[in-house]
């Protein structure tokens, strides 16, 4: 009996431990997000709400369902690896709406971003050095630019 | 770009970790340090010491109260800091920060405290007036039982919570050095030998840090330094101080030697971004210069004013030196390229969120503490017969 | 323990926003899409690389990238034959807007275009504390941003430089290969624009994929195969000064 009188402050001591440790699972419980652990030690939800973002790119395979008469000339021609949006930028909100127009391009801008010579480029890729291969003329004017070679018919 | 200088993964010229990160290091392995000190007296029986216990014991309480500030305030969201509690990933080093620092901070330090000071705290809870009354009425937790066989529980109580500790202690601040030591795509952190280096240089920073507040507690207080403790201090500082240069040096010539593929980077960047900082105030300031100095107060005889001289120097020498390691360890760590092809720079900001004003607060946060713990739990001897005597 | 129930209290209205949608269960999934069915890698033909920055861009615009920050970047090399392990490496801006002109001399140039390697081993959610970056059931490694601390150790613990912290939503930020595209069947931005299919998606769980094929007579290598993270990005013809 006495023992425990002389030891008793030390159960007060130990108590609020144990209360604090009941209080924090109970609190645990409640508060963790009902997916994790779902798939692995993370919010299982999470996956789903990366994949529902919205697409800025529609996708080559968008474009050509109605642009089909330019996807078959341009996969004749040397663009044919070339997409769509690689020239045209994000389009998906067109391809929802054809109502929104797509920007206009700026050939001496766009073109020279491919094709403008450097010998970091490798071996065999198309080069030119615009300023003194078109003489200020836009691209378009001899090339199109979804066929742009001028021995495949492209020549207007 | 400004500031780089070769060539840096894009996503790299920012630092991740700022001067706060550099903090948290520092101080817990401050806590560490100044706990082991008290063990001396507890586990070790290095009565010398014995005036430095209950100073050394609030002294680590204070630090250690500060120690999340920094890593919290660093947090892109620290109100969601709760998240490490309920889902810990066991596979990260840093989730068991939460843990290890509550178990520390409640299970050794507080439980520690509390016995210690049970006697004072019941004895006060009967002499104090107005509120203080009330904080030592709480602090007793409703029990006054102060007979000698309680106490004489308490202590052996809390013998085994200091030998529970002294793991601890070692455990919060090997940790620490695992954060790092456990990163394998940084060359310069990545190394076994990290949390053993922590664990040392805490004890260097710790034991220095109560030297210094024990000596300048008894200048404020206009009391005379025991000089039998600080000598013993000293040279318990001495001879940790050479283990932990041994190890550094270890590592040190560890990665010279073997040089491998991150070697040519780290070696020009010690030698150009981090020259100040690690070769001249780490090595030779802080570890060098308080090591010297330290050993000569051991061979020679001198008087005791140059020895409480000898110790004032080397004391501060030795804090600056451990928080040029961390800054060298941390900020270092983020100066280089992982592609070893490029260094970039470290802007600290002044009054931003972890610029060198809120560092330099957090720095002053413990010594406040201190000063209100030691109000409220004077860890004075003199003043301790006081109490008994009024009691 | 007194600690944390006061943490807990003070932090309660701040969170409880959040919460309500953390607590929530699974959203509407992506009709078709079985996440076990799939193994997701990409695969970088450097030869292919020209180096026009159409990837960097489509990334950006894409994921709403802040500037300054990548996703993905393109380097170049330029190798001199008298300091093969000492490379010259540029990435002005990622590559977004395409690199200077360069002359021919004795050495020899390259494009590299980076991007997270979805480790299947990948250190960078090892370290995470909480479990807010994980390998998906698919092997895209990916970040909950409603979960993220903000608290940088992924960024320290990924080898390749490919995480960030969001400047704004101060949380970790990297390349999700595309998750909301992938799994409705699209391909990523970043190979939507490539112009040389110098980057393409490869999901090496489907028998059909070309990649078998690929990975049989090319000689393909991972970044820093001493991390042995398990890379996923698996790069045709890469030089061996390539870090
Ligand atoms: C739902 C059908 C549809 C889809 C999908 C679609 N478009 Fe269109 N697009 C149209 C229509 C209709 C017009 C307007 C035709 C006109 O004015 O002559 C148009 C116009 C355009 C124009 C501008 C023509 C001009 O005169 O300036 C461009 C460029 C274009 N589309 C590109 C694209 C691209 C790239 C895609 C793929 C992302 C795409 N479109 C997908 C229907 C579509
Ligand atoms: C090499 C870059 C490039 C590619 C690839 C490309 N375009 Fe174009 N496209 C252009 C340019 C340049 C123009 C003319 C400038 C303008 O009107 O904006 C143009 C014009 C158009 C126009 C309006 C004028 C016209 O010729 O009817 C449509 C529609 C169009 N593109 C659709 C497509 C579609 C669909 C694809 C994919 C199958 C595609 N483009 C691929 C560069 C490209
Ligand atoms: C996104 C990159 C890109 C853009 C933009 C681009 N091209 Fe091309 N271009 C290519 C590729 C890829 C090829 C195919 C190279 C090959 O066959 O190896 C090509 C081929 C060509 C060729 C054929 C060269 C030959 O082999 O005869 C011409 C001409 C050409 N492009 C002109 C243009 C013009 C004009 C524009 C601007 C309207 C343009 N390109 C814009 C990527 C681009
Ligand atoms: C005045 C007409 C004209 C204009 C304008 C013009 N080109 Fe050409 N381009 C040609 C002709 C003709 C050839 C084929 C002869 C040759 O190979 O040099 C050619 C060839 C090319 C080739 C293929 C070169 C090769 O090595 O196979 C590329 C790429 C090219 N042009 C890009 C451009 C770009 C980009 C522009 C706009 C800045 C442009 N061209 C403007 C007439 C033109």
């Amino acid at each position: 009996m006495s023992n425990f009188r002389d030891t008793g402050h030390l159960f007060r001591f130990a108590g609020i431990f144990v209360a604090a440790i009941l209080i924090f699972l109970a609190i645990r419980g409640w508060l963790v997000p009902h997916t994790f652990g779902q798939y692995g030690h993370y919010r299982g939800a999470a996956l789903n709400e990366i994949a529902a973002k919205p697409v800025h790119f529609a996708g080559h395979q968008s474009c050509e369902t109605c642009h089909a008469d330019i996807a078959e000339k341009k996969s004749s021609g040397k663009h044919a690896s070339v997409h769509c949006e690689a020239c045209h930028g994000p389009l998906a909100a067109h391809a929802d709406d054809p109502s929104i127009q797509p920007a206009k391009i700026d050939t001496a801008v766009l073109c020279a971003q491919c094709h403008e010579t450097s010998a970091a480029k490798p071996k065999g890729f198309p080069e030119v050095e615009t300023a003194s291969h078109s003489n200020g003329v836009s691209c378009e004017t001899c090339h199109q630019p979804h066929s742009p070679a001028l021995e495949a018919g492209g020549a207007q | 770009m400004q500031g780089v200088n070769g060539f840096m993964y894009p996503n790299e010229v920012q630092l991740q970790w700022s001067v706060l990160i550099v903090l948290y290091p520092f101080i817990t392995g401050l806590v560490a340090g100044a706990f082991i000190l008290a063990s001396l007296v507890r586990i070790f029986h290095v009565e010398a010491v014995r005036p430095t216990y209950r100073l050394a014991m609030l002294t680590a309480l204070a630090f250690l109260l500060v120690a999340p500030l920094p890593l919290q305030l660093h947090l892109g969201h620290p109100e969601r800091s709760y998240e490490m509690y309920l889902t810990p990933h066991r596979t990260s080093a840093m989730a068991m920060f939460g843990f290890v620092y509550l178990w520390y901070l409640m299970a050794v330090l507080v439980a520690e405290i509390w016995l210690d000071y049970r006697r004072d705290i019941v004895i006060m809870s009967q002499s104090a007036t107005d509120w203080k009354r009330w904080i030592y009425r709480v602090m007793t937790l409703g029990s006054s039982n102060i007979s000698p066989r309680a106490l004489e529980i308490d202590d052996r109580v809390g013998w085994l919570i200091t030998l529970v500790g002294i793991p601890s202690a070692f455990l919060l601040h090997g940790y620490v050095g695992f954060i790092f030591g456990s990163i394998k795509a940084n060359p310069w952190w990545s190394s076994p030998l990290m949390p053993v280096v922590f664990i040392f240089s805490a004890m260097v920073s710790g034991i220095a840090a109560v030297m210094l507040l024990y000596m300048l507690s008894a200048r404020l207080r206009k009391e005379p330094i025991d000089m039998r403790c600080v000598d013993t201090i000293a040279r318990y500082l001495f001879y940790i101080f050479i283990i932990d240069f041994s190890l550094e040096m270890l590592d040190l010539v560890h990665r010279i030697y073997e040089a491998d593929e991150s070697f040519r980077s780290l070696d020009f960047m010690v030698h150009t971004r981090l020259y100040f900082s690690q070769i001249i105030l780490q090595i030779f300031a802080g570890t060098l210069a308080p090591v010297v100095l330290l050993g000569l107060a051991q061979v020679v005889k001198l008087p005791e004013l140059a020895r409480k001289r000898i110790y004032g120097i080397a004391g501060s020498l030795t804090l600056i030196g451990i928080f040029a390691m961390r800054w060298n360890v941390v900020i270092g760590g983020q100066l280089f390229s992982k592609s070893f092809l490029g260094y970039t720079t470290y802007k600290m900001g002044l009054i931003t969120r972890e610029g060198l004003l809120m560092a330099m607060l957090l720095s002053l946060l413990p010594l406040f503490f201190l000063w209100v713990l030691a109000k409220l739990l004077p860890p004075w001897y003199q003043e301790q017969d006081a109490i008994t005597a009024a009691g | 323990m007194n600690m944390t129930r006061r943490q807990m209290l003070v932090l309660l209205p701040a969170a409880a926003v959040a919460w309500e949608s953390l607590l929530a269960g699974t959203p509407e999934s992506s009709p078709n899409y079985e996440q076990t069915q799939h193994w997701w890698g990409m695969l970088i033909d450097i030869p292919k690389c020209i180096g026009c920055g159409n990837c960097v861009r489509a990334c950006q615009s894409e994921n709403d990238v802040p500037d300054g920050y990548f996703r993905t970047w393109v380097e170049r090399y330029h190798v001199t034959d008298t300091n093969l392990a000492n490379p010259e490496v540029i990435s002005p801006d990622g590559g977004k807007h395409g690199f200077p002109a360069a002359v021919e001399d004795s050495g020899k140039y390259f494009f590299v275009p980076k991007m997270c390697n979805h480790c299947a081993d990948s250190p960078c959610t090892q370290v995470c504390p909480v479990g807010a970056t994980f390998v998906g059931p698919d092997g895209v490694v990916l970040v909950d941003q409603k979960y993220c601390l903000g608290c940088a150790y992924c960024v320290q613990a990924c080898p390749y430089g490919c995480r960030y912290i969001h400047p704004t939503k101060r949380v970790a930020d990297k390349c999700t290969l595309c998750y909301h595209r992938i799994t409705k069947g699209l391909t990523t931005a970043c190979c939507e624009a490539c112009p040389t299919g110098a980057r393409q998606l490869v999901d090496l769980k489907n028998p059909k994929d070309p990649i078998h094929a690929f990975l049989k007579t090319h000689a393909v290598q991972v970044l820093k195969p001493q991390m042995a993270t398990g890379a996923k990005a698996f790069y045709n013809e890469l030089d061996g000064s390539v870090r």
